[in-house]
């Protein structure tokens, strides 16, 4: 009960932080307290198994990327721009749409049927429990087959697709790195010249 | 009182609209990708939490497919970024105008 609502505060407010943020370095630093805390969260759901995963490849592969990239994005002497925000001309629309969302959710709850929380058949932790990994992998390789199949061929889209794009500029680079080959043999030719 | 699935689906409409607002207000894209994590997020622990009340782990493998769904986004996206900001470039979505008709 606590820990939810402990939880459930560090999530809203690690959120808010995310998209208010002055440089993306420090909205990287609130989403990886978000995850953080969500794994938590996972926990006690008994959600085991997706807790390591959300650490692993949110915390751990994501968010790096995310680094990385403002690493490259901002790699000269000057802080990373933000832009301005587009508040101003937005916050009308936007407050509509958001508080007819959330009014039709809250109406769609306030219709849904109460469920019964049963206890799972065992404790969180050990083997064949609902959630542990055991569990999870057998559901994942025997019941849900295709959708594990499905997962693999989304990856190999995504490498193919981001290779195609970092292709694009790497053909772009590649005349400088020629050149500069060029510019260094002649650099090294007129120096032997004077040397002899 | 214990926590019931209602308080589940109360913290997930917060965080996913969160993440709503911060894609239509923020310029910058990198904030833009980190909303849309948000979003994500939200998702997966609506069916994280239901597939609590339920026992089923269905909801899990769903879950995990939204994960992987959520890299390779991530990874297209900030290639897409990469490629369309260079370094040293002031960084905002509203000047890109590609595909202006």
């Amino acid at each position: 009960m606590i820990e939810f609502w402990i939880l459930a505060v560090i999530l809203v407010a690690s959120a808010v932080w995310t998209i208010a943020a002055s440089k993306p370095v420090y909205s990287v630093v609130a989403l990886l307290l978000n995850f953080a805390a969500l794994a938590v969260l996972y926990v006690t759901l008994s959600a085991e198994f997706l807790a390591v995963i959300q650490i692993i490849v949110y915390s751990g592969a994501i968010l790096v990327l995310f680094v990385f990239v403002i690493a490259l994005l901002s790699s000269g002497v000057a802080p990373f721009a933000m832009g301005p925000n587009r508040l101003p001309k937005i916050w009308l629309p936007g407050g509509v749409v958001v508080l007819v969302s959330l009014g039709f959710l809250v109406y769609a709850a306030s219709q849904a049927v109460p469920a019964s929380v049963r206890p799972p058949n065992g404790p969180v932790g050990a083997a064949n429990v609902f959630g542990s990994v055991s569990d999870f992998g057998a559901a994942l390789f025997t019941v849900q087959l295709l959708p594990f199949e499905v997962t693999a061929l989304i990856l190999m889209v995504a490498v193919i697709g981001v290779i195609t794009l970092g292709g694009e500029a790497m053909r772009d680079a590649a005349p400088r790195g020629h050149e500069r080959k060029v510019e260094r043999a002649m650099r090294e030719a007129i120096l032997r010249e004077g040397t002899d | 009182m214990a926590v019931s699935i209602d308080h589940y689906v109360g913290l997930a409409a917060v965080m996913f609209f969160i993440g709503v607002i911060g894609v239509i207000v923020r310029c910058n894209p990198l904030v833009m990708l980190m909303s849309i994590e948000l979003m994500f997020n939200a998702a997966n622990l609506l069916f994280i939490a239901f597939a609590r009340v339920w026992l089923q782990n269905a909801g899990h493998i769903f879950a995990f497919l939204v994960i992987t769904v959520a890299a390779a986004e991530a990874a297209i996206g900030l290639a897409i970024i990469v490629t369309t900001f260079g370094p040293e470039r002031y960084v905002d979505v509203d000047d890109v105008r590609a595909l202006r008709g």
